[in-house]
């Protein structure tokens, strides 16, 4: 029988990171407790209220066909859903959802509540307990925990510091206390740790708002949901609204620099640049008239409006003067002012891509303390700490997900590979293989992983292959039939499309940019009837196709140089060829195999092709 | 790079005998040679049995035109010494027909071996031993060092900052696209087809003057086009023998060349040199003076190099004193023959003052080593090990041709109205080529440059 202070895992930190680590964990079988100084605040958004857009949608929907949770509770807390960039192909559209913050907590906090294997305890932990670089648990305030193992998504909380202008006092997110004692027990294990900076804006109350001069921006309708197991969204969609910082702003703001605690040198931490607080932006880009602010709802019952786009760490009178600058809000209220915050973060290069410590055996970490920014990002990274600090328990192999299988894949590899000095955040521009990395996709690359892993259902799994089949037997329907042209032609000259001389396959006309699916099926439809989802797969799929099939061939090839494994406590020095710094390289971040090795900055063509034959010699000298 | 890629390289070194040896191995290696071999019999390598040897031409397959007569051998995988098919290729033509050969080969789909990659994927497919291990390493150690440090050379040329501009522009380009891809709410206007067509054409310029104008290119195709220019009786002729009899390169007769114009190629350390208008020079005695000149001066402007000859024996002509004017310092070598008579000549009052100056005796052979060195290093900007500077220069220009196509490809994708998502994957591979000569531009280099020019960020 197990004590209720010995569990298998134990996660610290209930935020995004922390609560998919815990589910991932008990959903998988093992005792699970997670830890958290506020059990309020489980789930909580410290950013902005939204989940998704462009990359970040990605993440979400791969963590749902895995079987974790940020998706659904994204649709149950969800206030605006709507689909970006949808002029572009699919494969960069993103779902970008505004949620209510509250509903947000409620829900995450009932689903561990309601999850069986997993105890929830509010408690500041003090120390990490290991014992010859094997993890054995955790000491709190009052008492010490065993665990086999321990996920630490401490987010901002490691020596969090507030600015307010030119004060600052220390706090994890604001009116919370920040974890002292913790940052100082993993520098003492040895852990190289370095700074970070984020910001917030202003929160506004929404009585003292005129929207009437503000841009209106509405949802899509019917909202699109972001997991695929949500069946409708229920709760009311509410817009978002647009305004305008102006000359006057930002001639505030260049006259307070002074009082700016990013520009008067109190802040070292390096903060995000594609989060920019607006000091930076009036700085950087002078030249700019002015940027664009969206006023995003808090939530249903709440009556708060986030400033999006004027994160800030001036002094508080200058927050109230610059926002009265701006078009709509010459009355409003400050309710919670901007602040900006440093914390300690982790070298992410410290770290395996299972992301368990390479210093500590059973020690993972996941969220902002390995120097990524956003919800999303955070998620992605408890899940797979959680399912790797599950499958180790249970004595079975990494779950690592490639580059060219998913974003989390390439987000993971990021990190632990080439480490990060900024807030990482994602983007679809970091993914080599963004026309396979579809989020319209996600589903058919991952749900099987997530079933394997016991994290997806028997149904589920079934309804995929369901999917799967009746998108392969409507692809072979239409690249098999024929058409001709006096039934076509007239529909082609609606479109502007070019006429057929001839007999051609709907495959063909589908290949057409003008030409849709609902056309091809308007003339030439599917015998029995198939959902609006495999339509639009095949849609994508023929439209795709050649891209796909040249991204494919990369990655077939990307796969063959991540099979030649380079052996565990391989030793890179007294490699014949191999400078001084490559070898610290390949020490420091001690690839797994060739393919990451040949990404890690600063190693060459030659020395990969030096590594390529001493692995291979390692290989077989350890047969 | 991957380590599955069909490979080419001419695997003879470069030097005075007329025949080589261009070898191909990996999974692609008998398609790729099948597309440019014409055997005797009409049979295709992929229909031959392996270990055979086959007879017949490479052929350019676009214009049917042959260039060189081979012996083949197919050897089809595992029974070979990367365990992957390989085919050889045995040229008879000397320097220039072999580059051909291997330049068809990379436009098929094979890109250059690197260096000791053959041996490399002998030893990773476990046909050479444990043992043979450590050899390899060093071999591979030593040419990389070595080829290293010719690329670098090379591209301290002009080569080099011309491609950094044209990559400088892709990048900006690249930075427009994905900055709209990734950023749909961001206060960055709307991209703009025609801005961009504008700028990837400008990009498309550049390249192919660049892959025009780069004398690598135009030398591995065609050799150095080399003249040699003076008044009467400086030794041209003497000069012309001199080197032929050294560094003469068999050349093939092959159907459809017209043998009206007598040229001669000249193998100088595996450069291909080809002395444009021997006839000329043999002659050149016995016409008017002016006449000559006339025809010295057409022949600078059509010549990539110009060996200007003077007579050290003499003083200096009016005739000398013109062509030296009228010659630019960047493509001549003076060059002062009869270095065994006693010199008179003085070039410190004449427009020749300032250049380098290389002293020889044609009619004793002498200083031709130096006049060789003198050569190698204007074409390479700086004095190159022989043999390496030649493989390299084929890696660039093959880099530069997929970098063009896929700048082509782009603007193609834009006629098409292609989604800003394909028109970036052109764009990653243009780079991707260009990245091989100057290395990569990895993703957070254009985050970098999006967050730089781009105020981003709500």
């Amino acid at each position: 029988m197990k004590s209720d202070h010995d569990y298998d895992i134990i996660v610290i930190g209930a935020g995004h990171a922390g609560c998919e680590a815990a589910l991932a964990g008990a959903r998988m079988g093992l005792h699970t407790a997670i830890f958290t100084m506020n059990i309020d605040m489980i789930g909580q958004m410290s950013c902005n209220p939204a989940i998704g857009g462009l990359a970040k949608s990605h993440l979400v929907k791969e963590i749902d066909a895995l079987g974790g949770e940020m998706a659904k509770i994204t649709d149950m807390a969800g206030i605006q859903f709507k689909v970006l960039n949808k002029s572009k192909g699919p494969a960069v559209w993103a779902t970008r959802v505004q949620a209510d913050r509250a509903l947000y907590r409620k829900f995450m906090k009932q689903a561990l509540e309601t999850q069986e294997g997993l105890d929830i305890r509010q408690e500041s932990i003090e120390e990490i307990l290991i014992e010859d670089n094997h993890i054995q648990g955790i000491r709190t305030v009052s008492c010490s925990y065993h665990a086999r193992s321990v996920v630490i998504a401490a987010g901002t909380f490691l020596n969090g510091l507030i600015h307010i202008g030119l004060d600052n006092y220390p706090a994890g997110r604001i009116d919370e206390p920040p974890s002292i004692n913790l940052p100082k027990s993993l520098a003492d294990i040895g852990f190289t740790i370095g700074r970070l900076k984020t910001g917030t804006p202003p929160r506004l109350d929404e009585k003292s708002i005129d929207f009437s001069v503000m841009e209106i921006q509405e949802g899509d309708s019917p909202p699109p949901a972001m997991s695929l197991f949500t069946e409708k969204i229920t709760n009311p969609q509410v817009p978002c609204y647009m305004t305008y910082t102006g000359e006057i702003t930002h001639e505030i703001i260049r006259d307070n620099l002074g009082n700016s605690p990013l520009y008067s040198g109190l802040i070292t931490g390096i903060g995000p640049r594609y989060c920019p607080s607006i000091e930076d932006k009036v700085v950087k880009f002078s030249d700019k008239p002015r940027h664009q602010i969206f006023l995003e709802p808090e939530g249903l019952e709440n009556d708060e409006y986030y400033a999006n786009g004027i994160s800030t760490s001036l002094p508080r009178d200058v927050q109230v003067k610059m926002v009265r600058s701006i078009k709509g809000l010459e009355d409003a209220e400050i309710r919670q002012f901007g602040y900006a915050i440093e914390y300690d973060f982790v070298f992410p290069t410290q770290l395996r891509p299972t992301l368990e410590t390479k210093r500590v055996q059973g020690l993972f970490l996941a969220g902002q303390i390995n120097g990524t920014s956003g919800y999303e990002e955070a998620a992605a990274q408890g899940l797979i700490a959680g399912i790797n600090a599950a499958l180790k328990l249970k004595k079975k192999g990494p779950f690592i997900l490639g580059r060219h299988e998913a974003y989390i894949g390439v987000l993971i590899d990021d990190l632990v590979t080439k480490g990060t000095r900024e807030p990482y955040r994602m983007f679809t521009s970091r993914a080599e293989y963004r026309l396979l990395l579809r989020q319209d996709n996600a589903d058919m690359r991952l749900m099987e992983k997530g079933h394997n892993l016991g994290l997806i259902n028997d149904r589920h799994f079934n309804d995929l292959n369901i999917k799967k089949a009746s998108v392969e037997k409507e692809l072979k329907r239409i690249q098999s039939t024929r058409i001709k042209p006096a039934l076509i032609n007239p529909l082609l000259k609606k479109l502007g499309s070019s006429p057929i001389p001839e007999d051609t396959t709907l495959y063909q006309l589908l290949k057409r940019p003008e030409v849709r699916y609902a056309h091809i099926a308007e003339a030439a439809p599917c015998d029995n009837g198939i959902s609006q989802d495999v339509m639009n797969q095949v849609e994508i799929q023929t439209k795709y196709e050649g891209y796909v099939k040249r991204q494919a061939d990369l990655a077939e090839k990307f796969k063959k140089i991540e099979g030649k494994i380079i052996p565990e406590g391989f030793v890179y020095n007294g490699i014949n060829g191999l400078s001084k710094e490559i070898v610290e390289k390949l020490e420091e971040v001690r690839p797994l195999n060739l393919g990451q090795a040949s990404r890690i900055p600063g190693i060459t063509p030659a020395a990969i092709s030096l590594l390529m034959i001493a692995a291979k010699q390692a290989r077989e000298k350890n047969r | 790079m991957h380590p599955e890629d069909t490979i080419a390289a001419i695997s003879t070194p470069p030097g005075h005998s007329g025949i080589g040896i261009v070898r191909l191995t990996g999974p692609d290696a008998v398609t790729i040679a099948d597309k440019i071999f014409r055997s005797a019999g009409k049979k295709k390598i992929r229909h031959s049995r392996s270990h055979r040897i086959m007879y017949g031409h490479i052929t350019e397959p676009e214009t049917g035109e042959a260039v060189d007569e081979v012996l083949l051998t197919v050897m089809k995988a595992p029974n070979t010494y990367t365990r992957e098919d390989i085919v050889e290729i045995n040229c008879h033509g000397g320097a220039v027909p072999i580059r051909r050969v291997l330049e068809l080969l990379l436009k098929k789909g094979a890109r250059p071996a690197e260096p000791g990659e053959f041996t490399r994927r002998a030893f990773l497919n476990g046909r050479i031993d444990l043992a043979q291990a450590e050899a390899v390493l060093d071999v591979i150690n030593s040419l990389t060092a070595e080829s290293q440090k010719t690329a670098v050379q090379q591209l301290r040329g002009g080569l080099s900052k011309k491609l950094e501009a044209i990559q400088e522009n892709m990048i900006g380009l690249t930075v427009l696209v994905e900055a709209h891809i990734d950023f749909p709410e961001e206060d960055i206007g709307a991209l703009s087809l025609k801005e961009i067509k504008k700028r990837a054409e400008t990009i498309k310029r550049s390249l192919k003057k660049l892959i025009k104008s780069s004398r690598y290119g135009m030398i591995l195709r065609e050799g150095l086009r080399t003249a040699i220019i003076g008044r009467p009786n400086v030794g041209k002729s003497s000069l012309l023998n001199a080197l032929i009899e050294h560094d003469r390169a068999i050349v093939t007769e092959l159907p459809g060349t017209t043998r009206d114009m007598i040229e001669e190629y000249l193998n100088i350390q595996g450069l291909p040199v080809k002395i444009i208008d021997t006839a000329g020079i043999r002659e050149v005695g016995n016409i008017a003076e002016k006449e000559g000149v006339r025809r010295s001066l057409a022949l600078m402007e059509e010549a990539d190099l110009v060996l200007l000859l003077l007579d050290g024996s003499e003083a200096l002509h009016d005739t000398d004193r013109e062509l030296i004017t009228k010659s630019t310092s960047s493509n001549t070598i003076l060059v002062i023959n009869k270095s065994d008579l006693r010199q008179k000549l003085d070039l410190l009052k004449s427009p020749g003052a300032k250049r380098k100056t290389v002293r020889i005796s044609a009619k004793q052979k002498r200083g031709l080593e130096t006049l060789k060195d003198a050569i190698l290093e204007r074409v390479a900007g700086r004095q190159t090990r022989p043999g390496t500077d030649v493989v390299t220069n084929v890696r660039h220009v093959h880099a530069l041709e997929r970098s063009l196509e896929s700048i082509n490809a782009f603007l193609a994708g834009i006629d098409k109205k292609s989604s800003p998502e394909f028109l970036a994957v052109e764009l990653r591979d243009a780079l991707d080529a260009t990245g091989e000569i100057l290395g990569i531009t990895t993703s957070d280099d254009i985050l970098d440059r999006i967050f730089s020019s781009f105020c981003i960020g709500k």
